[in-house]
């Protein structure tokens, strides 16, 4: 929030009560459900107590285990890759004229096609018969390349497709911060000699801190609850190799009818995930 | 000190050059990488286009025999078009209704202080963060008990929890921006407090209720959990009706792809429309 | 040092349209301090653009100690710009900041650090040299964009464009002594924009003063207060500017309401006296009780009492005539008669001073202090 002196007045509260019946309404009330499942155990219409059995059950368990660190290998190599490249896109997009109306819209393009769609483009591009980019892999390239049946190119695929589909954002966060550098600083940077990468290091790079700092709070955020993208192209599989947290928990709390199990597994991934948050915004306050 | 001595500008090979080739540089790999992006769509629209029988036929480059059989079949089947148009109502209730709450909220935030105001904003943020799969059981089993299962309004709130706390955050950023003199001024003059907000206020921030309404629908429109987890037959989005294209002649590839090529379409049309703001509202009025 | 020319420059923005700059003829001398003075839009920054390098002039030359350097970059041109917001590297502490023009050109880091050190002290910087530029107030970040400026041993020239704009009024003049200081020193060409004349006039040797892409007049403080030669620069200059009144001419005598006060003698002026204006500054204008040959009558409207000074606002034949007088005048009720001092009055054809105008009458003298 920003920080203006600001008349201490708790009506304040009148005008975000709405906000707070809504988000009650759509994330409080089913949280608390989640909480109800969690420490009992369901199955038709009996319920049983059994505490925190549930908990320490989705803590043990092996395959939640890998899928939570396949979350975390994921999202590192997803903010390696898309950091550096959407900085790169934003730095490269024109400023003026036509070309910059152009590429605004092709740049954005991607964010606006729905998930599942997504996957399906990419799930029809990977196939090695009916597919473009399977096709050239597999024939032109002569790699042998198949998303279906080997773990590596799935995981590969994933890991471009995500690139594909969000790049963009950071792209379009660090051009939106780049234009608000006033023109006299590439003026001075200029008659000073500096060289480009200078210009990028001591003028663009510092201006681009709280860009970069949301955009790295969201990329590692949505990446670390992926899920539609990856389920239609490879429904978790080969075997497990894809299979991430949001993914397998979605297998057992609808797929397998698991409650107790699905409710504690969600309130662990969710407390995860406020974790995560509390510390990101630490780091940004602390940047400030 | 010594006394600087003028160098006399020398006459050399305009630099220029450099700059020139530094520029042609990167118009290549901005033009490559936007090749690269417009590919795989590029093929959807091109398979879009073709017969089934065409499509698992030999591999072309280009479409040999282009048809518009695939999309007559979704624009005339009412299962396909209903699917955007369930879409398409649950995006814009979602997007009124995130705005509508988000307004006041984002104004008391700029101009109050109030006790666990900070806590509450904090608060906010995170439900953005909030892994949907965590929801879908609940929410599927509230929804229902609450009647609103399978319908619009069902979609439509649960959207809400990730773009309520957006649009608060974006508003909140402009409004920040307007001074409270103005607030003032309106109270001396004795406008009261709604036709204030609605025939001063708003206009002011208009390009900030533009850009939250724009990512409002843009995350609304692209989400797929929740609209197909709390739908079933009636509000089925498009995206679950594009599950449905295996059938026992095989998976009939050529509609599915051009009902994916048409979800294309509102969100390339939004950002037409939107692509002066485009720049604006990625600084989210306030970096 | 260099003496700086511009030749036949003509500007205009994306090719078309009005132009930014119109066919100036310009030298700016080895060595001198120069304002840039006019209002906003009138070129002055374009000007400023056009010799440091960061606009090519779309037709003309611009040239350093006789080269064309109009294509040239302003890393080539051995210039130093200073820009109305104080630009920095944030990121850098104060003496990184100087050092790193030097650094870009090649020089060592323990000479650049030494050359660093040395404009701290002329800038009296010393204590801060350490500190993160982020954090410095805003005359503290001028004042290391200005070194930035003197730190290279190359710079011909040093260009301001309104550095003081954002300082604190108690500040700039701390500046400004920098400023002079600087100059004092080193001896490098000088070349300060800006639209406030008070700023012009106390810095500059000689002011360039543009309106609408022209170059007006280029003169001292001095000529450009006593002896303007164009109504622009009399209206501009000064607070308030230059009262104009108009005159007719009856063969080569020149008579403003019906008083006969100036002899154009020989100067050549083409017929149509609808065109001629007598001007006359504030402060040469004295009011008396008594006429006296040379004395027009005029009706007191206003009167100031600004402490130093006394001003009046009057009508003379239906004209609005300011006076700054150095007291309170003796005045019985609100008629009088106002003497312009002879030696100052002057006469413009059009826009256009006339030269060679002598006064008809030797006046009482008395002008007011400036």
């Amino acid at each position: 929030m920003s920080a203006q002196l600001k008349p201490r007045d708790n009506r304040g509260w009148l005008f975000v009560l709405p906000v707070v019946c809504t988000i009650a309404f759509t994330a409080i009330v089913p949280l608390l459900m989640v909480v109800n499942f969690s420490v009992q155990d369901i199955f038709g219409i009996n319920r049983v107590w059994v505490g925190a059995e549930w908990f320490i059950d989705v803590l043990q368990d092996r395959s939640i285990r890998d899928s939570f660190w396949r979350n975390i290998a994921f999202s590192v190599q997803v903010l390696a890759v898309q950091i550096p490249l959407g900085i790169l896109l934003g730095l490269g997009m024109p400023k003026k004229g036509v070309m910059a109306s152009v590429s605004l819209v092709l740049m954005a393009l991607p964010l606006l096609i729905p998930h599942n769609v997504v996957g399906t483009i990419w799930q029809i591009f990977g196939r090695g018969d009916i597919g473009l980019g399977g096709h050239v892999l597999n024939e032109t390239l002569g790699i042998t390349y198949n998303y279906a049946q080997d773990g590596l190119d799935a995981w590969l695929t994933v890991l471009v497709m995500d690139t594909w589909h969000w790049a963009p954002l950071v792209a379009l966060l660090v051009y939106a911060g780049l234009q608000s550098i006033p023109d006299d600083y590439y003026k001075a940077a200029a008659i000073d000699g500096a060289r480009r990468f200078a210009v990028f290091r001591y003028i663009e790079l510092p201006r681009l801190q709280a860009v970069l700092t949301i955009a790295l709070l969201l990329r590692f955020m949505d990446s670390f609850m992926i899920y539609t993208e990856p389920f239609v192209l490879t429904g978790g599989g080969p075997g497990t190799t894809t299979n991430f947290l949001s993914i397998s928990l979605s297998k057992i709390a609808v797929g397998q009818f698991d409650l107790g199990r699905g409710a504690a597994f969600s309130l662990l991934y969710f407390f995860l995930i406020q974790v995560f948050c509390f510390v990101f915004f630490q780091l940004m306050k602390r940047r400030q | 000190m010594t006394a600087p001595t003028a160098i006399p500008a020398r006459r050399l090979p305009a630099p220029a050059m450099k700059t020139r080739a530094a520029r042609a540089g990167r118009r290549a790999g901005m033009t490559l990488y936007f090749i690269l992006l417009l590919l795989p769509l590029y093929w959807m629209i091109a398979m879009s286009l073709q017969s089934n029988a065409d499509i698992v036929g030999t591999f072309h480059w280009f479409p040999e025999e282009l048809t518009l059989e695939n999309y007559r079949t979704i624009l005339t089947d009412r299962t396909w078009y209903s699917g955007y148009l369930n879409s398409l109502q649950y995006t814009t209730i979602n997007t009124a209704l995130s705005l509508l709450v988000a307004l006041p909220a984002a104004y008391g935030f700029s101009r109050y202080s109030f006790v666990g105001d900070n806590h509450l904003f904090f608060w906010l943020l995170t439900n953005r963060m909030a892994p949907p799969a965590v929801f879908l059981l609940p929410m599927f089993q509230l929804y229902q008990n609450v009647g609103l299962f399978d319908t619009p309004w069902a979609v439509a709130l649960a959207h809400t929890l990730f773009n309520v706390p957006l649009a608060v955050w974006i508003l909140e950023g402009f409004m920040s921006g307007v001074p409270r003199s103005i607030d003032e001024t309106a109270a001396i003059d004795g406008f009261s407090f709604p036709r204030f907000f609605i025939r001063i206020f708003l206009p002011l921030i208009k390009s900030g209720v533009g850009v939250a309404a724009f990512f409002c629908f843009m995350f609304s429109w692209v989400e797929l959990l929740f609209a197909r987890t709390l739908t079933s037959v009636n509000a089925k989005p498009i995206a679950a009706t594009m599950t449905r294209t295996v059938s026992a002649a095989g998976m009939d590839w050529g509609v599915l792809t051009a009902a994916g090529s048409l979800t294309l379409v509102p969100g390339a049309l939004v950002i037409w429309f939107v692509r002066r703001h485009i720049a604006r509202g990625f600084a989210l009025g306030r970096v | 040092m260099a003496e700086i020319a511009l030749r036949g420059i003509t500007h205009r923005y994306d090719g078309e349209g009005d132009a930014a700059l119109n066919n100036i003829d310009l030298v700016w001398e080895n060595g001198g301090a120069y304002a840039l003075l006019g209002p906003s839009g009138c070129g002055k920054t374009t000007m400023l653009n056009l010799i440091s390098g960061l606009l090519t002039p779309t037709q003309g030359i611009v040239a350093f100690d006789g080269v064309d350097v109009s294509g040239l970059p302003p890393t080539e041109r051995n210039i130093a710009q200073v820009f109305q917001f104080p630009v920095l590297y944030e990121s850098m502490t104060v003496e990184q900041n100087l050092r790193f023009p030097l650094r870009n050109r090649g020089m060592s880091k323990p000479d650049a650090q030494r050359r660093a050190e040395e404009i701290c002290d002329l800038l009296e910087l010393s204590e801060l040299r350490r500190r993160r530029s982020k954090g410095l107030s805003a005359d503290a970040k001028q004042l290391v964009s200005l070194g930035r400026a003197l730190v290279r041993t190359d710079v011909a020239a040093i260009l301001f464009d309104e550095p003081l704009t954002v300082i604190d009024p108690q500040k700039k003049w701390g500046l400004r002594q920098a400023l002079k200081r600087v100059h004092q020193e080193l001896g490098h060409t000088l070349v300060y924009v800006t639209h406030d004349q008070t700023e012009a006039l106390t810095f500059a040797d000689e002011v360039v003063v543009m309106n609408a892409g022209e170059v007006v007049q280029k003169a001292s403080p001095d000529v450009l207060f006593e002896r303007p030669a164009h109504r622009f620069v009399g209206t501009f200059i000064g607070s308030p500017g230059m009262n104009f009144l108009p005159a007719s001419r009856d063969g080569s005598i020149v008579s403003v309401a019906d008083i006969d006060l100036l002899d154009v003698g020989d100067a050549a002026i083409p017929d149509g006296d609808s065109e001629l204006v007598a001007g006359i500054r504030p402060e040469f204008v004295t009011v008396h009780p008594a006429s006296a040959p040379g004395r027009l009558p005029a009706t007191v409207k206003r009167r100031q009492d600004l402490g130093t000074i006394y001003q009046l606002e009057l009508s003379v034949s239906g004209e609005r005539v300011i006076a700054k007088v150095a007291e309170r005048p003796a005045l019985a009720g609100s008629e009088c008669f106002v003497e312009f001092d002879p030696g100052h009055l002057m006469l413009f054809h059009g826009d256009r001073a006339v030269d060679g105008v002598t006064p008809r009458h030797r006046g009482a003298g008395g002008a007011a202090p400036r």
